[in-house]
């Protein structure tokens, strides 16, 4: 991402030896410009000291104090919401991203029925999440849902009552998870198949690969990058995904579906203890760091092109 | 799969033909799957709308006798969740239009300092971007909201846009950067010749280049601070400050709340981002492929 930057560097490095110093401390530039250049960072760096740093430095601030972490696990709701996330996340971002992957490959094909169901296929996507996991809710209402009455006259099964356990709540997050976010990550692989010379595909069919070879061969070697920073790219931000689960399962039956994003909302505004929520949000960092230095590393070094 | 498409493979032959009406039943037994999946709580949004009132809880799986009551009710402001609709819904397009426009010239300033005027250390503001373009937003919320309380900004809309535009810029960097690489730098050097300053080529050659670009990151922007829910649940309160979504959690506020109105409110907070997706399908895809990626 930075490498516009780097070039910049290397440019200016190359005049340093024929320049006066000061221009070389402005990276090659007039003083006038050297002002203009300043004056266009400083909105995005006030802004980012203001609602970044600062906010950061706060939320750190209020969740060192050790106490709070024994306080936290001697929770069972926390610990509860703990295996939620692992499980969420692990479960919700993987199939997600499998399913889209190849979901990719079938609206690859070229028939007008293919075409126009793609457009049907990212209406999810194009739904603001929160009516949509709204109607997910009460889809699955247990007595009068659309989802059991369907089941009911058509198949004459009678569902259960799904946000009424544990599992079948928290199966119910991780479905309505896949179906807002899936149609977005195949229109990104898509994107990726359509970027893949036809050529290679030639070469290959010349070579005598067919089907299964063809995509093992061709189109997964030249997508595995963009699948990796993807799925580590979606993994972060289902860590902090609020809607789904505060929305579908509300947390319940009895917080045991909640998730550290929604438990430390629960803490800080509905228990009024924000110092509490900041720490129960914090003990996802260590799951959270690793695949952000991962990822800074990949998108600075790789430059994925979508 | 493709196999059976492949030119060149002696379609006339049974073998193949079998083959390939196999595979084309089993991609439209996978396309009914598809369309079922997508649709059925978007279908379950309308079903609840058009029911009467005590017809909500009949468990019907087609609305027998549709009714539009709910929408006139929403129309006429005549439930009292729904006192301020029209307010809410004005400001909802006031944040997210002030989002997008502060998010499209704080990005852009930024970018074209970055890759044009070739700022020293303007990687810094990169990995700045990069760095916030993966906190997740809901884990800055809690000091988030303390802070704006200690900036005298609580229930001030002001505060939400703060907190969008925080959100939006890194992607505009992103997708600004990427897309200014495909502008030739020799357009600004001639301009500097002739002796133009730093602010009349960005207003007058980088930001006409740019048009596609921030076309994209602009519907990005307003569609993100329209579908935001938790700040702007957490920042504002009052009845006539408060933003659609806002308004819509209410009804969860009771368990006898008129679900009908909810979802018929609901339809109409959906109804302008679904028409910009659509509308703007091309561009936002044009987005994505520049590079950034974030739904």
């Amino acid at each position: 991402m930075s490498s516009t930057a780097q070039q910049a560097l290397a440019v200016s490095r190359s005049f340093v030896a024929s320049r006066p110093a000061h221009r070389a401390w402005h990276g090659g530039l007039l003083g006038t410009e050297f002002a203009w250049a300043i004056a266009f960072a400083i909105p995005y760096a006030a802004v980012f000291c203001a609602f970044v740093v600062y906010p950061v430095a706060y939320g750190l601030w209020l969740g060192s104090k050790p106490a709070l972490y024994t306080e936290l696990f001697s929770d069972p709701r926390f610990l509860n919401a703990v295996l939620n996330t692992v499980l969420y996340v692990g479960i919700g971002v993987n199939l997600k991203m499998a399913l889209a992957f190849l979901l990719s490959g079938f609206f690859m094909r070229k028939r007008w029925w293919v075409k126009s169901l793609l457009v049907i296929y990212i209406l999810p996507w194009a739904v603001p999440a929160l009516p949509a996991f709204m109607s997910i809710h009460w889809l699955l209402n247990g007595q009068w849902g659309f989802l059991n009455s369907a089941l009911w006259m058509l198949f004459g099964i009678d569902g259960p009552i799904w946000l009424n356990s544990h599992w079948l709540g928290l199966g119910a997050n991780i479905g309505s998870y896949i179906w807002k976010n899936m149609p977005f990550w195949t229109v990104i692989f898509i994107a990726g198949r359509m970027a893949i010379p036809q050529e290679l595909y030639e070469a290959a069919d010349m070579d005598g690969a067919t089907g299964l070879r063809r995509f093992r061969y061709v189109t997964l070697p030249l997508l595995a990058q963009l699948y990796l920073v993807s799925t580590l790219l979606s993994t972060i931000w289902s860590l902090g995904d609020f809607n789904a689960v505060f929305f579908v399962s509300g947390g319940g039956p009895a917080m045991s579906t909640e998730v550290l994003a929604t438990l430390g909302i629960r803490y800080a505004f509905t228990i009024g203890d924000p110092r509490l929520g900041v720490a129960c949000v914090m003990c996802a960092l260590p799951l959270l760091l690793p695949m952000v230095v991962l990822l800074m590393h990949k998108l600075r070094t790789q430059e994925v092109q979508l | 799969m493709s196999l059976a498409l492949a030119p060149g493979r002696r379609p006339g032959r049974p073998r193949y033909r079998l083959r390939r009406a196999v595979v084309e039943t089993l991609c439209l037994a996978l396309g009914f799957v598809l369309v079922i999946w997508s649709l059925m709580p978007v279908y379950n949004m309308v079903l609840i709308a058009l029911s009467e009132h005590g017809a909500v809880f009949s468990g019907d799986i087609w609305p027998h006798a549709p009714s539009l009551e709910s929408f006139v009710v929403v129309w006429t402001q005549g439930f009292w969740y729904l006192e301020h609709f029209w307010r809410q819904f004005g400001n909802s397009f006031f944040v997210g239009l002030m989002t997008m426009f502060l998010t499209l010239l704080i990005g852009s300033l930024t970018s074209f300092t970055i890759g044009r005027l070739r700022l020293r250390h303007g990687w810094l503001l990169t990995n700045a971007a990069l760095l916030t373009y993966v906190i997740p937003a809901s884990f800055l919320a809690i000091p988030f909201y303390r802070i704006m309380q200690g900036y005298g900004l609580g229930d001030n809309p002001w505060s939400v846009i703060a907190a969008m535009v925080t959100f939006a810029t890194p992607y505009a960097i992103f997708i600004f950067q990427q897309y200014g690489k495909s502008i030739p730098m020799e357009l600004d050097e001639s301009a500097r010749i002739d002796g133009a300053s730093p602010l009349q080529i960005y207003v007058w050659i980088y930001l006409p280049l740019m048009a596609p670009a921030l076309v994209a990151v602009g519907t990005y922007a307003l569609l993100l601070a329209w579908n935001e829910y938790l700040y702007q649940f957490l920042l504002l309160s009052s009845p006539d400050v408060m933003t659609v979504p806002v308004a819509l959690a209410q009804f969860l506020n009771s368990d006898e709340s008129p679900w009908n109105y909810m979802m018929a409110t609901a339809i109409v907070y959906a109804v302008p981002p679904i028409v910009m997706y659509y509308g703007f399908r091309r561009y936002m895809a044009a987005g994505l492929t520049m590079g950034g990626v974030k739904g």
